[in-house]
């Protein structure tokens, strides 16, 4: 089946830098798709392409396999959300919500807007000015501005970084249950790991303008292709040139006697995290590692000498 | 709709400039019809040599530098003890007087000299206008000057005084110079509001008190010589190099 | 601090004796009753102000505001695309900014002679059109309505660019983009994003014009030739050549009380806007 948006040999270029360089990626209907990376990777960028607000130095955008290359973005069947929302204030929300219907002049408008409505859970809220809500409900208004639309493909600019911590993370339960009811394909860009690995069912991680690894929040997390994508998506213990994650590393007085790796190592400090207890040491070479620890378990003094052991199939290793 | 916009920018600044540019070239027309000729600068030349081109002249300017000193002085006054502390009375009637038409400033004017002149046996002449450009000046003065004082922090005279300035010499030696650029944007401005000013200016002179509008005014009622193109040309690159000068103090 | 009340006193006493003062004077003269050689003489009163609803003078009051309200309406088609470009323009801001201001600033005179120059019989139009052959007579550009309309826009039009210029570029960028984002043309965008949300500098820009456009003297005089009669032409007949005083300070009185009223109401309205 054709992948409801595909992007070919994309690259961007600024005065003085290249932006993107030369990405391609498809993201299958229905799916919840994800670009991952540091600030400045590109990202953003690559979203305005899609919608239509810069254009690619080359390369193609296709949706449902037409090149939309040279369309505006008002002819592109593609909705933004934006990061500030841009909601616009001279309108309530239910005339934010109309907008995009009243330009197709869309027959059923009430009976859409309603079901928009109550989608994102605004009832009652939707006659007053983007002023007059707070920052959580002004973002369910731009969601129900972009979804009433029935676009084919719904893009997000780091929608949740406005919110705050728990709401985001309540937020990011509640996105992705409304893109499996809906079904419309979503392309989130975020800069936080937790973000697209809780909701995504594909990330594809940038760095510098270009794509590093695409893969399922699992393939991503536990089998990295290159350092960058191994170090971004969470911590690791460089012992020499294999990695291994904190949550994979044990810790004991001697190493242990089944055939895992090992190696030996120096407490510099213990944590308590609440949780659990972190134990950080240096190992000969003096690189640092941590290791987790469960609560009652044996304190480690700082000094002490000490065994990091793991198994051989939790070793990331690079080619 | 980049294009359509950049076209009609270009259309727009034409009509604005245009018509002052047509005048200056045919200032340098040989021709008194509106037909080119030639260059030539004789309506220059005979700018020169009318004598009552040039008394006109003379009094505008007199007029001008008078009303701008006193006005400068006594505005900046103004909006520096304004900026201490609002009367909501001055500053309304500051801006009331910037709406006025100017007609019913001319009128009034006359009215309230004719009035005093029942019983002081004096008449119009340019002293009456020099004080009705002063009337008229001080609004823009206190707005040029207030808009610096916006920017300029509290706590500096307060550091002066700290250091043994008293209130008057923490004026002139910490608030002036601060705000010297300020105040000579005012004196610029109102240098060509009072150069230029037709309708106040010709129900307040005396007999012999002509000024450069008032005979440009008579020569355009009458359609008369081209040397009015000179005058205007003449008159519209230095009151563009004096606004010029004034932008450039803004600035500062 | 007594240094403050030292500074204010000249500006008070200036403002008592030239602004305040003649202003009464002239309220007292429209109670007066005209004098034989001019000027004014008893007795009180109200006759020039039962005057003023001559149909005569009622069609003045009406031109002139409809000459108004025209002209700030032509000024604000105009102006907002003008503003529209110098808010969207990647450089060189300041210098249209300049561009547009500059003429403002030189000769108000100079300025309504230029279209006096252009727009005559033997004017650069006229000649210009009759030499190519286009027509055999010369049009009757000057000393009509639309003559005057057109010194008005001309002369105020920076008044109306300025202010709509300022709201526009504090708009919220990411807003346009939305619009189009959601199908709305560059077209559609304007008018219902752009727009609505540049009235605070609309308004602004319109009370700028019509207030001067309502109280205008010298463009209706020179460009109208005598034919177009606004307020101001009236006002000033009064006191020169009719030398009726007392009828010419009724009608600078209502002219007052208009231009106040609208200055009060946009002020209120400034302020309500801050709370």
């Amino acid at each position: 089946m054709t992948p409801i948006l595909e992007v070919r040999n994309l690259i961007k270029d600024f005065p003085g830098h290249r932006a993107v360089a030369e990405i391609s990626f498809s993201i299958p209907q229905g799916s919840f798709f994800s670009l991952l990376g540091p600030s400045g990777c590109g990202k953003t960028t690559t979203l305005r392409m899609i919608a239509g607000f810069e254009q690619p130095t080359s390369g193609e955008v296709l949706l449902k396999g037409e090149n939309v290359n040279q369309r505006r973005p008002y002819q592109r069947n593609v909705s933004t959300v934006f990061q500030n929302y841009a909601l616009f204030p001279h309108l309530s929300a239910r005339g934010n919500i109309e907008f995009g219907l009243k330009r197709q002049q869309a027959g059923n408008m009430a009976k859409r807007v309603q079901e928009a409505i109550k989608l994102v859970g605004l009832a009652g809220k939707e006659d007053r000015r983007p002023a007059q809500l707070s920052g959580g409900e002004r973002q369910r208004v731009a969601l129900a501005r972009s979804l009433v639309l029935e676009p084919d493909v719904l893009l997000l600019d780091e929608p949740l970084a406005a919110l705050d911590p728990k709401l985001r993370k309540q937020m990011r339960v509640e996105l992705k249950a409304m893109q499996r009811r809906v079904g419309i394909s979503f392309l989130l860009v975020t800069h936080d790991q937790e973000e697209a690995l809780s909701m995504s069912d594909y990330v594809a991680v940038m760095n510098e303008g270009k794509i590093e690894q695409i893969g399922s929040p699992e393939e991503i997390y536990l089998r990295p292709r290159t350092r960058f994508v191994a170090g971004f998506l969470g911590a690791v213990n460089w012992i020499g040139d294999v990695g291994v994650r904190p949550e994979s590393t044990r810790i004991g007085s001697h190493p242990e006697r089944n055939g895992a790796h090992s190696c030996s190592a120096t407490v510099t400090d213990s944590v308590f995290l609440g949780d659990r207890i972190q134990v950080r040491v240096q190992l000969a070479t003096g690189q640092e590692a941590i290791a987790q620890v469960t609560r009652g378990s044996t304190a480690f003094r700082p000094g002490e000498a000490v065994h990091l052991c793991w198994n051989a199939s939790d070793e990331l290793t690079f080619s | 709709m980049k294009r359509w916009l950049a076209a009609y920018a270009v259309a727009f600044f034409a009509f604005l400039h245009l018509p002052l540019l047509t005048l200056a070239i045919f200032s340098f027309n040989s021709s008194r019809f509106t037909v080119w000729q030639h260059f030539s600068l004789t309506w220059y030349r005979a700018m020169f040599h009318d004598p009552q081109l040039v008394d006109a002249a003379w009094n505008s300017i007199v007029i001008a530098l008078l009303a701008t000193v006193i006005s400068t002085v006594l505005g900046t006054f103004c909006a520096y003890a304004l900026w201490k502390k609002n009367s909501r009375l001055l500053t309304g009637s500051l801006y009331l007087s910037l709406v006025t038409p100017e007609i019913v400033t001319g009128v009034s004017l006359l009215a309230l000299f004719q009035w005093t002149f029942r019983w002081m046996h004096w008449h119009l002449g340019l002293y009456t206008v020099v004080l009705a450009h002063i009337a008229f000046s001080l609004a823009y003065v206190v707005i040029v000057v207030s808009a610096r004082l916006r920017t300029v922090a509290p706590s500096l005279e307060e550091a002066a005084m700290d250091l043994g300035a008293s209130e008057w010499q923490a004026f002139f030696y910490v608030m002036l110079p601060t705000l010297a650029p300020g105040i000579i944007a005012a004196a610029l401005l109102v240098l060509t509001i009072s150069f230029d000013d037709y309708v106040i200016t010709s129900m307040v002179a005396g007999v012999n008190s002509e000024t450069l509008p008032m005979v440009i005014y008579a020569m355009a009622r009458r359609g008369a010589s081209p040397v009015i193109n000179a005058i205007s040309a003449l008159v519209t690159v230095v009151f563009g190099a004096v606004i010029l000068m004034f932008e450039r103090m803004r600035a500062i | 601090m007594k240094l403050r009340s030292w500074f204010l006193l000249p500006a008070w006493l200036w403002m008592a004796l030239l602004f305040a003062a003649p202003f009464l004077i002239i309220m007292a003269y429209s109670f007066l009753t005209r004098g034989v050689y001019g000027g004014v003489e008893h007795p009180w009163t109200a006759e020039s102000y039962q005057r003023l609803v001559d149909p005569l003078y009622l069609e003045v009051f009406l031109r002139s505001f409809v000459m108004a309200v025209v002209a700030t309406v032509l000024c604000l088609l105009f102006a907002f695309p003008a503003a529209l470009f110098i808010a969207r323009a990647p450089r060189h801001k300041n210098l249209y900014l300049q561009l547009v201001i500059l003429p403002f600033w030189t000769s108000f005179l100079v300025r309504t002679y230029a279209w006096m120059f252009l727009l005559r019989d033997t004017g650069l139009i006229n000649t210009a059109l009759l030499k190519i052959g286009l027509i055999h007579a010369p049009l009757p550009l000057l000393y009509n309505d639309g003559a005057v309309l057109l010194g008005l826009v001309y002369g105020y039009l920076p008044f109306m660019v300025l202010p709509i210029y300022a709201t526009l570029e504090r708009l919220d960028p990411s807003l346009p983009e939305a619009a189009a984002d959601l199908g709305a043309r560059p077209l559609t965008t304007v008018f219902t994003v752009l727009v609505p949300l540049s009235r605070p500098g609309i308004i602004a820009g319109a009370v700028l014009v019509f207030i001067p456009c309502l109280g205008a003297y010298l463009t209706p005089d020179l460009l109208g030739g005598g034919r177009t009669v606004m307020v101001g032409n009236l006002v000033e007949n009064q006191f020169t050549n009719a030398r009726d005083w007392p009828f010419g300070s009724a009608v600078s009185i209502l002219l007052m009380a208009l231009v106040t009223l609208m200055l009060w109401l946009f002020l209120r309205r400034q302020s309500e806007q801050l709370v």
